[in-house]
């Protein structure tokens, strides 16, 4: 089985490339610090990369289907500013529901707006990006916000706690991974999300009601955003007007970095696990390493480019092409 | 004319290997000047490699181009340009958004002082040209305002601006119609006086009947032979090309009509087709022709349900209906094999099996799951009762050849039970012997009780296939014939809105 797909797909270190990016970033980071392979700091920077990761699932699906969610970012500010300034005002068990409720009606605009309308969903997005940060702005009148009691409430399990002693944004997140993999791979909405992404025309002369899937794509989105709101919030216990900024590039390249292809169709969740994971080390190595925390976008930027060029090398069976 | 004797390009034993496959496999190949040779095979049997190798897009593993007598190395496009050697590409390779004179000097835009474009210069070369070509429109002209035909010609103009040895034509006449043909043919047969060698690619034998001198046939990247034009026929280079004759024969099994199963009553979708009735009965294929652009597709399109009618009735099975969306049509049992199978057809990127379940996989479950079971048992149906070549359903259709992927299509659709199947241009692109598979599938269909309509631009596909045939002409349908009584020239008038309607 591995065999003939290295036979299909071209040189096996392109086909794997990002697997073996990351084994070797995890050896060089390994060497070079004596505290980054710890049980604790493997632990901390999982806890860390729950939130880009929970939100990284969402839009591998968003991308699968062929769009893009450049909103996400603004939409953690929201919800986390929402679920945080509600916990005071009508405690956590109705705050999060409200919250979860009016994260996706923001979904369902980004939803509306691209799937039925059908308008480009860069364009959409990058205004939605704006826009949320306004209204939180408006919401908060500009104010940070945090909860009062911050010991004696039952939501810091979300962000503080542990289950077995594994903590339970962590078990979020791999439970969030292993559902949304399953209805990728195994479930006739992820095939059907595969066939718009892959072909929007075709899917439609097949009888598949496209403005529906991308709709639901949306949705998704915005729904594991709520999710990481509720670990952010919960791990803070309170929140900046601007928390999520800068985020939805994070969680585009952990999404790249996974093999996901920008013009839909194709990608894996379980990659874009590995694709979070292996940004979230970096970050971690290089901080460990006592390098600036800024050092490690080049580095990012660096590591995204390389595991694009192998991605298109394996695809076209050799690293340079005069034709695509 | 140079010296009549040595070729104007030559290659000799090319090899090209891609990893685990022998693409082109000693390949001998000449073209002399003055000479129109042809180069047939089925789809997958070499002719684009070879190409890309003359182009010089890929390095043979082995094996010599000889030019004007003189071996070269060719290692871009652009040089073999300049060693005299140009492509006109089947697909079209231009920028849409530049004019056409851009266009025709891609690359190598005249220049004055500061490398500043001589737009003046370009213009008056360009326009030079497309006179030569006879085209009626300017050389100032946004190519994406062009038709299809003129684009074409733009192609073709590229090939004329340095002094070519050698023109290779690769399927040009796919996009053209009738009229524009007789212009393409005509320059073929100017570049040919002019000592120009071209080498035709093509699927029709008519055109390389009247076209070529001689003809050279490959199988399976090998070379089967050379034959002069003039003393060969049709069945012998067929039987070079695909290793058997040809069954090209009506099938003539007495057909068996039911009840009617598809009628439509003054169909009207405004600026596209008007008035259109007919019927379709179960055991019967109608045969739908006309020119490009007749309104043949978007009849298909609105029983479809992809488009909404401005007036007129459909009825299935004697029940009026209302379709306004593909799932009523798969629902109602009316099913679209489309005319573009890449575009239209098929996710390329995903597999046989997913792409053939498709249309039904939200049904197809255990629980919540997909049942793979079910789909690889449907899979296997319908590959084996359309012959459909292909290691396994893992192979994604993007790698499969023109006529096993209409066959995915077709096996698409079937696996849905229609009652009504239509399918528009069913072999377009397809090569002769996948043809005739897919022309005696759709008899056999017919012989099983699916109602089927055929649209096809054709006339040996419409002749060969179909029960009736509606002729259409600028929207509307000019004649209905049955088998028995149509002619080709009775055909051909009634596409060409020569002849008046016949009251029904």
């Amino acid at each position: 089985m591995l065999l003939t797909r290295l036979k299909a797909g071209g040189p096996a270190i392109a086909k794997q490339g990002i697997l073996i990016a990351f084994i070797v970033f995890m050896i060089v980071f390994a060497l070079m610090s004596d505290r980054f392979l710890t049980t604790a700091n493997i632990m901390s920077v999982f806890r860390q990369a729950t939130i880009i990761g929970v939100i990284a699932l969402g839009v591998t699906i968003v991308v699968i289907g062929g769009n893009l969610d450049l909103s996400v970012g603004s939409m953690l500010s929201f919800a986390t500013v929402l679920v945080v300034d509600l916990h005071d005002k009508i405690g956590p068990e109705l705050a999060i529901p409200v919250m979860v409720a009016a994260t996706l009606c923001l979904g369902a605009i980004n939803g509306f707006l691209i799937g039925i309308l059908r308008l480009n969903s860069l364009i959409v997005t990058l205004g939605m990006l704006s826009a949320i940060q306004g209204l939180v702005l408006i919401y908060s009148g500009g104010q940070n916000v945090d909860i009062a009691d911050q010991s004696g409430t039952w939501f810091a399990i979300f962000g503080r706690g542990a289950i077995f002693g594994i903590a339970t944004p962590i078990i979020i997140f791999l439970g969030l991974a292993l559902i949304f993999h399953v209805i990728m791979t195994t479930m006739p909405f992820g095939r059907r999300v595969h066939a718009v992404g892959g072909n929007p025309t075709a899917s439609v002369f097949s009888g598949i009601p496209r403005s529906r899937i991308v709709f639901m794509t949306y949705l998704i989105s915005a729904l594991c955003v709520a999710v990481a709101a509720i670990i952010l919030g919960s791990r803070v216990m309170g929140s900046q007007n601007n928390v999520g900024q800068g985020y939805e590039l994070q969680v585009l390249a952990a999404v790249i970095l996974g093999g996901t292809s920008l013009l839909g169709g194709s990608g894996s969740i379980l990659r874009t696990v590995l694709g979070v994971l292996m940004l979230a080390f970096i970050q971690n190595g290089l901080i460990l390493m006592g390098q600036p925390y800024y050092t490690q976008w080049l580095v990012t930027w660096a590591v995204i480019i390389i595991a694009v060029w192998l991605d298109v090398a394996a695809k076209r069976g050799r690293l340079f092409s005069p034709i695509a | 004319m140079s010296d009549a004797r040595e070729p104007a390009l030559r290659l000799k034993g090319i090899v090209k290997t891609f990893p685990g496959v022998r693409a082109l496999d000693g390949v001998d190949f000449e073209v002399m000047p003055g000479e129109v040779h042809a180069l047939l095979g089925e789809n997958g049997a070499g002719k684009s490699t070879l190409m890309k190798v003359l182009a010089g897009m890929y390095q043979p593993n082995e094996g010599q181009i000889i030019i004007g007598g003189k071996p070269v190395q060719m290692t871009n496009p652009i040089e073999a340009k300049s060693q005299g050697v140009v492509l006109i590409h089947q697909e079209l390779s231009l920028v849409p958004e530049m004019s056409a004179a851009e266009n025709i000097y891609l690359g190598e835009l005249p220049r004055k002082s500061f490398g500043r474009v001589d737009w003046k210069t370009l213009e008056e070369r360009s326009n030079a040209i497309l006179k030569r070509l006879k085209c009626r429109f300017r050389a100032e002209a946004t190519v994406a305002q062009l038709s299809i035909a003129n684009q074409q010609m733009v192609e073709i103009a590229r090939a004329l601006t340095v002094d070519a040895r050698v023109v290779v034509f690769d399927e040009p006449t796919a996009s053209l119609t009738d009229a524009e043909k007789v212009v393409l043919f005509d320059i073929i047969n100017d570049l040919k006086s002019q000592g120009v060698g071209i080498v035709y690619i093509s699927h029709r034998m008519d055109e390389i009947f009247t076209l070529s001198d001689r003809i050279t046939v490959l199988r399976d990247g090998a070379y089967r032979g050379t034959l002069t034009t003039a003393e060969t026929n049709e069945d012998e280079v067929t039987r070079l090309m695909i290793g058997r004759s040809l069954d090209l024969s009506r099938n003539e099994a007495a057909p068996n009509f039911g009840e009617t199963m598809l009628e439509v009553r003054g169909l009207t979708c405004a600026g596209l087709f008007e008035d259109v009735s007919f019927t379709v009965r179960t055991g019967e294929i109608v045969g739908f022709y006309g020119l490009v652009g007749a309104g043949r597709t978007e009849i298909a399109e609105t029983l479809f349900g992809l488009r909404t009618p401005t007036s007129g009735e459909i009825w299935v099975d004697g029940q009026k209906v209302e379709i306004t969306s593909p799932r009523d049509a798969i629902a109602l049992g009316v099913s679209l094999v489309p005319e573009n199978r890449k575009e239209q057809g098929l996710v390329l990127q995903m597999n046989c099996r997913d792409n053939m379940t498709l249309p039904q996989v939200q049904d197809l479950t255990a629980g919540p799951f997909v049942a793979k079971g079910s789909e690889i048992a449907i899979f296997d149906q319908y590959r084996d009762k359309l012959a459909i070549k292909t290691p396994s359903w893992r192979q994604p259709t993007a790698v499969l050849s023109g006529g096993n992927q209409q066959k995915i299509v077709i096996g698409k659709w079937l696996s849905m039970q229609p009652r009504v199947l239509i399918v528009d241009e069913p072999t377009r692109g397809i090569d002769v012997g996948s043809k005739s598979e897919i022309h005696n599938l759709l008899r056999e269909l017919a012989g099983q009780g699916y109602a089927v309509i055929v649209i096809s631009s054709e006339m040996p596909e419409v002749l060969r296939v179909s029960d009736r045939i509606v002729a259409m002409y600028h929207g509307k349908i000019m004649r209905e014939f049955t088998i028995d009584d149509v002619t080709e020239d009775s055909l051909v008038q009634a596409i060409s809105g020569i002849a008046a309607a016949e009251p029904a």
